[in-house]
């Protein structure tokens, strides 16, 4: 397979940003057909729980459900419809627009190569019930559900970390946790090998990647300004620059000298 | 063959070196740093092609030791992440006197390009380092550099000092 071709004459004239007001678009929703491919999964679907909202979205079917149903939905899905695998579930952070997390669960039926996205919407502190009954994949996907997001899962067998340490505190992929952490992860490794009191003795975590200190002569030259290796500087001395125009060299004096202003007219 | 002009009436006719215990201690850790094998990340490929026929590090006297209590030498070699950092730090401490660190690459010396909050920035913050090791990998020549420089660090030192108390980190 080739890939299409794009010309390339004016790339480097044109500007590579343009709309400041660009929004990416979206892909787009079609209504489920009555005659199409997952009609019978949606009407099995309908019979027995409600169904907030589907439609098929790249060829595939996403159904939105009510958190409460998530277990049933799967098994009428799985037993009755052959969707046999979970190939993904997770969560995505809406706490900013809407308070809470929408699950999805991305199942597939290997016999037809259908793939249908189930979703659904729970808030901050609402808990979902485990579908690792139905699915033995859902266990760790699960498990880092509740580790990097903190959606909380009812009946899960063994729901502990799955990436972070266990004595972690915090969400680390919520939109909210700062990228460089909070005081807790920024202390970690310090708190728990050394003990809060070495904080002192040990500082802060450097985050600025291109930071030099001028007075550490340790680790860094001074350019221009040489001194030995681990030779102390005084924060705030600063040292004599010197220049040899300064001190008098043969040629620059001779001709650095002050322009003759004459008294009188000759 | 090499010249030796012994002579028979001196020394109780023996061919005799006289040297200092120090210099025939450093001598013999200098040239026998085994390494632990400590590879944490993308680093831990080219230690591996430092280790391997091309670079040899054998030929050093440096041999990959699969356990804290045989190896001299740590080799960082990777991103150390906030989960891991307890682990390094009980290794090194399992590690027998005397015992060296090599902080391998730029993920070890500072975090590296992982300013994140699950990467401790910079292994020193944790154990002590001897030499840290610019790169993003390092090639095989840089550690192999970085191993001859431990050499030299080596043989400078005092063999008998008794032992400090190693500073915190």
């Amino acid at each position: 397979m080739m890939r299409p071709y794009v010309p390339k004459d004016n790339v480097q004239a044109k500007a590579y940003y343009t709309d400041r007001f660009w929004v990416a678009p979206r892909v787009p929703e079609e209504p489920v057909p009555e005659e199409g491919v997952y009609a019978e999964d949606l009407a099995a679907v309908k019979a027995k729980c409600e169904v907030l909202k589907a439609y098929i979205q790249r060829d595939q079917l996403v159904i939105y459900i009510n958190p409460e149903d998530n277990v049933e939905v799967l098994r009428i899905l799985k037993e009755e419809r052959w969707y046999e695998m979970l190939s993904e579930m997770s969560a995505v952070d809406f706490l900013a627009q809407r308070g809470g997390f929408e699950i999805f669960y991305q199942i597939l039926n290997l016999n037809t190569a259908k793939r249908i996205r189930v979703k659904c919407f729970v808030k901050e502190d609402q808990a979902i019930e485990s579908v690792n009954p139905l699915y033995r994949s859902a266990d760790w996907a699960e498990r880092e559900m509740w580790d990097l997001l903190g959606v909380k899962v009812n009946n899960h067998p063994y729901l502990k970390r799955l990436i972070m340490p266990d004595d972690w505190e915090g969400h680390p992929l919520r939109k909210t946790y700062p990228l460089e952490g909070d005081e807790f992860a920024q202390w970690y490794e310090v708190d728990k090998i050394f003990g809060k009191e070495a904080r002192d003795i040990i500082g802060p975590e450097n985050r600025d990647p291109a930071r030099v200190d001028r007075y550490d002569t340790e680790r860094f030259a001074r350019l221009g300004h040489e001194v030995p290796k681990g030779a102390p500087v005084d924060e705030g001395s600063a040292t004599p620059v010197q220049y040899q125009e300064e001190e008098g060299v043969f040629m620059i004096e001779k001709f650095n000298k002050a322009p003759k202003v004459l008294d009188k007219r000759k | 063959m090499a010249q030796h002009q012994v002579n028979y009436t001196q020394s109780g006719g023996l061919p005799v070196a006289l040297t200092t215990v120090d210099k025939i201690l450093n001598w013999g850790r200098s040239n026998s740093i085994w390494a632990l094998t400590y590879g944490l990340a993308c680093c831990a490929i080219e230690m591996m092609a430092s280790g391997a026929s091309r670079y040899d590090f054998d030929r050093f006297g440096t041999i990959f030791r699969a356990s804290p209590r045989q190896a001299d030498v740590m080799i960082v070699a990777g991103t150390l992440t906030k989960k891991h950092a307890e682990f390094i730090r009980r290794l090194y401490d399992q590690m027998t006197e005397p015992k060296w660190v090599i902080s391998m690459g730029s993920c070890a010396n500072t975090g590296g390009m992982f300013n994140t909050y699950a990467t401790v920035q910079g292994c020193d913050r944790v154990i002590p380092v001897d030499l840290y090791l610019p790169g993003c990998a390092p090639r095989p020549e840089t550690l192999q550099y970085a191993v001859m420089l431990l050499q030299q660090k080596i043989r400078r030192e005092s063999a008998n000092k008794s032992q400090k108390a190693k500073r915190l980190v």
